[in-house]
């Protein structure tokens, strides 16, 4: 048997941290790199006595994902204590969410590949719950002892998992962008990887297609997309390979290790915990009313999906433009914004200028669509222009550029400026061009003969001559008609 | 001064007839010669008390005092007492001294209390006779041979010797009531939720509640107006407004109707309880009252209920405790699982190791829907009946303890006949429903008998003032210890 006759099943299971400014039980802050154990309040240190209060705009956060993905939003949820003994968990137990979640169900239409391989499809999601995080356990620098950080103690945590609804990795990857962009779309979670603000599990197994399913292994703590992908596919290929040795897989957690590319095994099924999951006494059922349901999604932004397919039935965009403008809640806003001070009717060419040059010039600067330094309005300035043939498109890279060096000032009529001062407006005064062509044509009798000859090619390149004389100005359409008109074709 | 109540003590100290600091030094020195005896105090705070005494003088002074400004007070040794140690009963936290007060700590500070000192309890509240305490037994003082029960045992007894006037406690499953019985002395078990649980050691904290210990109801109702109020540190505390449970204490018990559950009046109670009970209502139906039979049937299943959840929820509550970062760590180990197993085996009494190791197991994959689940629906079952029996009644009535308090030692081998000990008690914290114990006489020996009222949700006043008009009319509750 060959590797083709195995079938992969992936199912996610993500850490979201919500951007709450204190902690989910404390008051406590959740800001990022500060001193050891400077941001553990009595609560995150679990003091004899002290007590959780949950944080609302955690559960807040909690509920705008649930409506992002049309999941069920529970009036009433449980608080559940998972016991299990750590140095970094200072109660002896995480505060979790368990037989009853806040978010139930939903789903995520993900895009996979791309160009004619593109292909869409759903990933149904089984929950997602609230939960706090645990500390740090620090094992350098300390002479043979381990240190202890409880700054994240207590940090809010969205668990969002997945059916395993996923059969390659390429899937897995493009679920796990997808969510990841709609997190920070809806702005529950800054999408931090580095700082593991979006962290992966990635439960895994293979079986023979139609089959029942195979034993799982889940991958632990995935904190890259690229390590998601390669993860998963030394994963996959290990299950094959040790099934078709004749081997069975065991239920095991694993861990990837990025330096060799391999997983291990960091627990067996034997040696997993009892959390002995009861609902905590210390804190009421979380409820939640219609009111506060509506009330959030009155506040919901224009999804990426509601968006995407809004751009392809009104601006008439196709899939893929509308898949990649967005992609982002920043290239969405970008791209609504150039449209908006531009016009609909120039929504294909605006598209090109935001995912071609755009996108190009802002890549080799390594910066983000946010801190462009072409803004919206200018560039709908510059493609008005193209548009009303003011200057030709390949005068616009031009002028683009000098947008880009800020030649034009700041306000939106940059491009009109740069196009102004440095005489670039398109030449289509006929007399003039044809003036030009003339001049051409005497100068270059060996490519007329040629295109005499029947040799189209020449007759480009004469076009060419002429842009050039006319240094790029005359109207690329017009030169085209004169020509032929010349040259009797 | 001594066995003054505290309405007296207002006085006398309005009066300017004694100062607080006055005040704090006697019960102090009272502390210094009987508590060797007693053993009702595992810390006593005389610098504190004393500084607190003084700013409690300067607010008399300044005509800003309360009714509790200087009035000398005992904590229960699981509040937490910033700056001083708060041990639980437990050698596992007998070098914690708390950074922060607890909630009813800091709300008794502000109204001036003057706290003398900690009181001994059985170990993180588990047991019923103080047995269970790092620091050694608490003794009755009607008896230094006998329990003064428990947990709230040195409490209990500070207030009946008279080294306090007034003692908070907390009760679980009866560690308010059942003290108060054994030892002479009135206490009472607020509603769930009526006093803030932050930083009260948490048992098991879907029973747990303060409590307040005094002579008389009259000094618990002025007790427990000070430290009952919402705090939003604790999510189970209850939002209402204040109250003031001293203000119908008078009012006349003319048509009060108190039921008399038939499964409280069952065997199991001992002969001279149950005289004393009886003389007890007796006094009730001259005072006015009216008593009406009414039945709890699920009473009986109380104590397995509890001694699955209670456990259950103490099992994980006193996991924080693993040595990492207070509290007793083994000055020897292995590797980390050694850490935790030497510092908890060595910081953990027999009794808390016992409902660890129970707790635990209820909660166990297979084991948590028999125990944990049906324990909770035997929970709902008797918080119904006791809402059933509200329908006909006012308050329920019966013995706070089915015995007078026994000798030390006489059941420490015996956990199930310890836990038989509670059996009035424990079925009112699984209902949440507030609870009174007052003296109702004394039994074989000359040991006190406590008479136990309940009622129903934010019954407080009407407990109190029931208890009151009780001892208005008797002095069962002046009677002192040898």
């Amino acid at each position: 048997m060959s590797r083709t006759d195995w079938e992969v099943v992936i199912g996610l299971e993500v850490h979201a941290q919500l951007n709450t400014a204190s902690k989910i039980f404390s008051g406590a802050s959740t800001a990022f790199g500060a001193e050891p154990n400077r941001q553990a309040s009595a609560v995150d240190i679990a003091l004899p006595g002290v007590l959780p209060v949950l944080n609302r705009g955690a559960v807040e956060r909690a509920i705008r994902f649930g409506l992002a993905i049309g999941a069920h939003v529970a009036p009433r949820s449980v608080f559940a204590r998972k016991n299990y003994f750590y140095p970094d968990l200072p109660k002896g137990y995480q505060i979790s969410q368990f037989e009853l979640p806040v978010v139930q169900g939903g789903a995520i239409t993900i895009t996979v590949g791309e160009g004619d391989k593109a292909y869409e499809t759903m990933v149904n999601l089984t929950r997602a719950h609230l939960e706090e995080d645990a500390g740090k356990s620090l094992h350098d620098d300390f002479h043979g002892m381990s240190g202890i950080d409880l700054n994240r103690a207590g940090t809010p945590l969205l668990e969002i998992v997945s059916e395993p609804d996923m059969r390659s990795s390429a899937e897995a990857v493009a679920y796990a962008r997808t969510l990841h962009a709609l997190v920070r779309w809806i702005a529950i979670c800054d999408g931090n990887m580095q700082e593991g603000s979006f962290r992966c599990d990635a439960n895994v197994s293979v079986r023979r297609p139609g089959g029942p399913l195979g034993t799982r292994r889940e991958i632990k703590n995935l904190n890259s997309f690229r390590f998601l992908q390669q993860a998963i596919d030394y994963e996959v290929q290990w299950q094959i390979a040790t099934l078709e040795d004749g081997g069975s897989i065991q239920q095991a957690t694993v861990l990837f290790d990025p330096d060799t590319g391999e997983t291990r095994m960091m627990r067996s099924k034997e040696d997993a915990h009892d959390y002995r999951y009861f609902p905590d006494p210390d804190l009421l059922p979380l409820v939640i009313s219609p009111e506060w349901i509506a009330r959030v999604q009155g506040e919901m932004p224009e999804l990426p999906g509601a968006m995407k397919a809004r751009f392809v039935a009104e601006l008439g965009l196709s899939a893929y433009d509308a898949t990649t403008l967005t992609a982002s809640k920043e290239i969405a806003a970008y791209y609504q914004a150039v449209i908006d001070a531009a016009s609909v009717a120039l929504a294909k060419p605006c598209a090109n200028w935001v995912m071609g040059d755009l996108a190009a010039r802002l890549n080799k600067a390594e910066l983000d669509i946010a801190d462009s330094p072409v803004s919206p309005a200018q560039l709908a300035g510059l493609v008005r222009r193209i548009a009303d043939n003011t200057i030709s498109n390949n005068i616009g890279k031009k002028v683009f550029e000098a947008l880009w060096n800020g030649e034009g000032g700041a306000g939106a009529d940059a491009a009109d400026r740069i196009i102004e001062a440095q005489g670039l407006k398109q030449v289509t005064d006929s007399g003039a061009i044809e003036a030009i062509v003339d001049e051409v044509l005497a100068a270059n009798q060996k490519s007329v003969e040629e295109f005499r000859a029947g040799k189209e090619k020449a007759f480009n390149a004469l076009v060419g001559q002429v842009m050039k004389a006319s240094r790029g100005k005359a109207n690329p359409a017009q030169v085209n008609d004169i020509l032929r008109a010349r040259l009797g074709g | 001064m001594i066995n003054a109540s505290v309405t007296a003590l207002r006085r006398a100290l309005d009066a300017r007839e004694i100062s607080a600091v006055e005040l704090a030094t006697l019960f102090l020195d009272r502390i210094d010669s009987a508590n060797p005896g007693l053993n009702a105090f595992i810390t006593v705070d005389r610098e504190g008390a004393l500084a607190a005494a003084r700013a409690a003088d300067a607010r008399i002074a300044a005509g800003t005092a309360g009714p509790l400004t200087g009035i000398p007070i005992a904590h229960k040794d699981v509040f937490c007492t910033e700056g001083v140690l708060t041990s639980c009963g437990s050698k596992m936290l007998a070098n914690f001294v708390s950074p922060y007060d607890a909630h009813v700590v800091s709300l008794l500070k502000e109204a001036g209390t003057v706290m003398l000192g900690k009181t001994n309890m059985d170990e993180f509240a588990m047991g019923s006779s103080n047995e269970n305490s790092h620091y050694g037994p608490a003794r009755n003082p009607w008896d230094a041979t006998r329990v003064p029960g428990g947990s709230s045992g040195g409490s209990a007894v500070a207030v009946a010797a008279r080294l306090a006037p007034i003692a908070t406690g907390t009760d679980t499953g009866g560690s308010v009531r059942q003290p108060a019985a054994l030892t002479g002395v009135t206490g009472i078990k607020p509603t769930y939720g009526v006093c803030s649980r932050y930083g009260m050691v948490a048992y098991a904290s879907s029973l747990d509640q303060a409590g307040a210990f005094g002579a008389s109801a009259a000094d618990c109702a002025a007790l427990l107006t000070a430290m009952a109020g919402f705090d939003p540190r604790d999510s189970t505390s209850l939002e209402r407004p204040r109250e003031d449970y001293t203000r119908d204490l008078d009012h006349p018990l003319a048509g009060l109707r108190i039921g008399l559950p038939k499964e409280f009046f069952g065997p199991g109670m001992a002969d001279d309880v149950r005289a004393a009970i009886e003389a007890v209502l007796a006094e009730y139906r001259k005072l006015g009252a009216t008593t009406v039979d009414v039945s709890l049937p699920n009473a009986r299943l109380a104590i397995p209920a509890y001694y699955v959840i209670a456990p259950a929820e103490a099992s994980s509550n006193l996991s924080r405790f693993d040595g990492v970062r207070y509290g007793h760590r083994a000055a020897e180990y292995g590797d980390l699982a050694d850490m935790y197993g030497k510092s908890r085996a060595q910081g953990f009494g027999a009794e808390v190791k016992r409902r660890i190791l129970v707790g635990t197991y209820v909660l166990s994959h297979g084991y948590y829907d028999a125990y944990y689940l049906k324990a909770q629906k035997l929970r709902r079952l008797i918080a119904q009946d006791f809402q059933a029996a509200f329908a006909r009644c006012d308050v329920i009535a019966g013995p706070t303890s089915p015995t007078t308090a026994w000798a030390i030692g006489e059941k420490s081998d015996d956990p199930v006949q310890m836990y038989l000990s509670d059996i009035y008690t424990i079925a009112v914290n699984l209902a949440g429903l507030p609870g009174l114990s007052h003296p109702a006489g004394f039994g074989a020996g000359g040991l006190p008998v406590g008479l136990q009222l309940i009622g129903d949700y934010f019954a407080e006043g009407r407990l109190l003032n029931a208890a009151h008009r009780y001892q208005q009319a008797t002095d069962w509750h002046t009677r002192r210890p040898a």
